[in-house]
């Protein structure tokens, strides 16, 4: 991208591995991953469980320390700063993070004007008692949490409310970015769906950017306006998330998006039938295809070359030898499909 | 249809002591599952779906009390069933399978030694038969390389694959009903998809029927013939699936579906519930949606609760339903 110097977060062949214990095997949990957000941007991520997506989230974060590769955030190399530090610095208030399950990132002996002021005290600076409890209610007001919770403990806020909590100390310092893992996963459907539209708001009002991690497409389809697809440890597809979801060129993406279940029978996708076992992350061959071997549509230049990152429209790439040139027909001829 | 049904639960009823007082957990649930049939048993956590479960399983915590209701299931009422008679039918004629397999499974002995166990309990084989109807098992729910994995402990399979185990388990003997209890919550779409469609090629093959307890109402209306609806330890709606989502009749229902994230749909599309699941402590309204519900009348807080059949097989509990 041209306009990659005027992202908010510009990655760079970001990669994370982990040693297998009582080995000298590495676990490739990120693997030269490449891709920026815009200021204001909303980016989804999506992926089965293992992919590397929540260790990509918190590498980002700043919560975990790369292997290699770059972080720049607003132009500065934030990839350099080892994680332990940089709490301290000025960059930690601007990229804040939203957990999975409330219940268990809130600190249990925290009141939830406790859980607010901590970053405002830390990072914010904020030590004067007034000034602290006025932009405490000020956050609490914007997550619509009502001021009479404020004095309760985790344990005594229902799982909206400590989601509202959770949300409430990530904006409090009024961050550029917030990376956010799961934030509904955890909850009820009509909660979620007061925690999204609060999310969408948050957004619009704050001028927020989101890394949205989730498996939930449906959500991720509502909340995003471009998505990322991971698959063990690399990045196969990346595009606007309309094209993504209704044009998906990557043969798992396809996968994904077809076993999405669907209430209404005549809406529903042919289905593509994704069969075997993933391979495993560790050392994996830097020659096959990372989906080589659950893919319906493999072939022998796939275990022999690893595909990349390629364009296959605007604004839409995907890492396959064999969406490059079928990106327009997304029902190739040996796709293994067949009607629910 | 003249045929009794499989399994028939009537106005079941059940509270938990609490320090905090008595809770209702359930209250006068029935529900009915014929053969071969899967029934969706749907709402948000708190809702009594899986204290449902329990109860039929004979598997509820020492704090809950029965105070009303029967499940008759081939004849026998689980309810009053001596712990004898649970031991025999559960495992052989009905089973159960848990949310997250890997803490439901013994992570001290071989998933092979656990399906032996539930052969050598119910199945009634000679001893040197149990290992080769164990393998054949765990073929049966696609696990690869079985001979290999007979001998491997829970910790060394994925997610999905300790799912397939429980099913196996589940499936040792055959059951006549299988409960399954979010089955696939916490594994991947696509492992969802085979662990789902796995299910239901073991029904089709063996009549077993289902009762499918899911918070998922897209996975539900994919998955069952029939779905009942719960919110707060009541049945607040039963019908066939495609009649509950074209024209839902509770308002709770109604609610339920618009707050579901769909395929293709807008935020703005996304309508959530107002209120919360109210407080199943003390004295309570005879419909427990009331104090979220827009439709609400004052003779909403008069008991008993109606309980009408709006249509063939399409039940509501509502005063004024859609």
């Amino acid at each position: 991208m041209p306009e990659a110097a005027l992202s908010l977060l510009d990655v760079r062949s970001l990669t994370k591995r982990f040693p297998v214990r009582g080995t000298t095997y590495k676990l490739h949990a990120v693997d030269d991953v490449t891709f920026t957000i815009a200021a204001g941007e909303s980016v989804g991520l999506v992926g089965e469980s293992g992919c590397g997506k929540s260790t990509l989230a918190r590498l980002i974060a700043r919560l975990l320390d790369p292997t290699d590769g770059r972080v720049f955030f607003e132009g500065q190399d934030i990839g350099q700063i080892p994680a332990a530090r940089f709490a301290t610095t000025p960059a930690r208030a601007r990229i804040q993070m939203v957990f999975q399950d409330p219940a268990d990132s809130l600190n249990p002996r925290f009141t939830a004007f406790d859980a607010i002021a901590e970053p405002l005290h830390r990072l914010g600076r904020l030590h004067e008692r007034a000034a602290l409890r006025r932009r405490v209610e000020e956050v609490a007001e914007l997550v619509g949490l009502p001021h009479a919770l404020l004095g309760r403990y985790p344990h005594q806020l229902s799982g909206g409310q400590q989601q509202r909590v959770g949300i409430g100390r990530a904006v409090a310092l009024a961050p550029l970015l917030l990376v956010l893992d799961e934030p509904t996963s955890a909850l009820d459907v009509s909660v979620q769906a007061v925690i999204l539209h609060l999310l969408a708001e948050l957004r619009r009002q704050l001028g927020l950017a989101y890394l949205f991690v989730s498996h939930d497409l449906n959500v991720v389809r509502m909340i995003t306006e471009r998505v990322l697809v991971m698959y063990l440890g690399k990045i196969v597809e990346a595009g606007p998330s309309e094209v993504i979801f209704d044009r998906p060129a990557h043969p798992y993406t396809r996968a994904l998006v077809s076993a999405v279940p669907v209430a209404d029978r005549a809406g529903r996708r042919q289905r593509i039938a994704v069969t075997g076992e993933p391979q495993s992350a560790v050392d994996p061959s830097p020659h096959v295809c990372r989906f080589f071997g659950r893919c319906p549509d493999g072939f022998a230049r796939c275990e022999q070359q690893m595909p990349v990152l390629a364009p296959v429209a605007p604004d839409h790439e995907a890492a396959c030898h064999l969406s490059a040139n079928t990106a327009e027909s997304p029902c190739s001829s040996s796709m293994a499909a067949g009607p629910i | 249809m003249t045929q009794p049904p499989l399994l028939a639960v009537a106005d079941l009823s059940i509270e938990f002591r609490t320090r905090e007082g008595i809770v209702s957990a359930l209250d006068g649930v029935s529900l009915s599952v014929r053969r071969g049939e899967t029934v969706g048993l749907v709402g948000e956590s708190g809702s009594g779906k899986s204290v449902t479960a329990l109860a039929l399983m004979g598997i509820l915590h020492p704090a809950a009390r029965v105070t009303s209701g029967r499940a008759v299931f081939g004849g026998l009422d689980l309810l009053a069933a001596s712990e004898q008679q649970r031991q025999d039918y559960r495992g052989r004629a009905l089973s159960m399978i848990f949310q997250s397999p890997r803490t439901a499974l013994n992570p001290i002995r071989s998933i092979g030694q656990q399906i032996a166990d539930v052969l050598r309990r119910h199945a009634n084989l000679p001893h040197a038969k149990i290992k080769a109807r164990a393998l054949e098992l765990l073929a049966r729910v696609q696990i690869p390389d079985v001979e290999r994995r007979f001998d491997a402990y829970p910790f060394e399979l994925s997610g999905g694959m300790c799912q397939r185990v429980m099913i196996a388990l589940a499936i040792a003997c055959a059951p006549a009903l299988l409960i399954a209890d979010e089955p696939t919550t916490g594994l991947d779409v696509t492992t969802q998809r085979s662990i789902l469609d796995l299910l239901d090629d073991l029904r089709r093959t063996t009549q077993m029927a289902m009762i499918l307890i899911t918070h998922d109402l897209g996975l539900a209306a994919e998955r069952c013939d029939r779905i009942v609806v719960m919110h707060a330890g009541h049945v607040v709606e039963s019908a066939a699936t495609s009649s509950l989502f074209t024209a839902p009749r509770h308002p709770y229902t109604a609610r339920l579906i618009a707050s579901t994230p769909r395929p293709g749909a807008k935020l703005a599309d996304l309508v959530p519930i107002p209120g919360t699941v109210p407080d199943l402590r003390g004295a309570l309204t005879a419909c427990r949606y009331r104090a979220r519900c827009e439709r609400a009348v004052a003779v909403c807080d008069e008991p008993p609760l109606p309980r009408t059949e709006t249509d063939v097989g399409h039940l509501v509990a509502c005063r004024r339903p859609l």
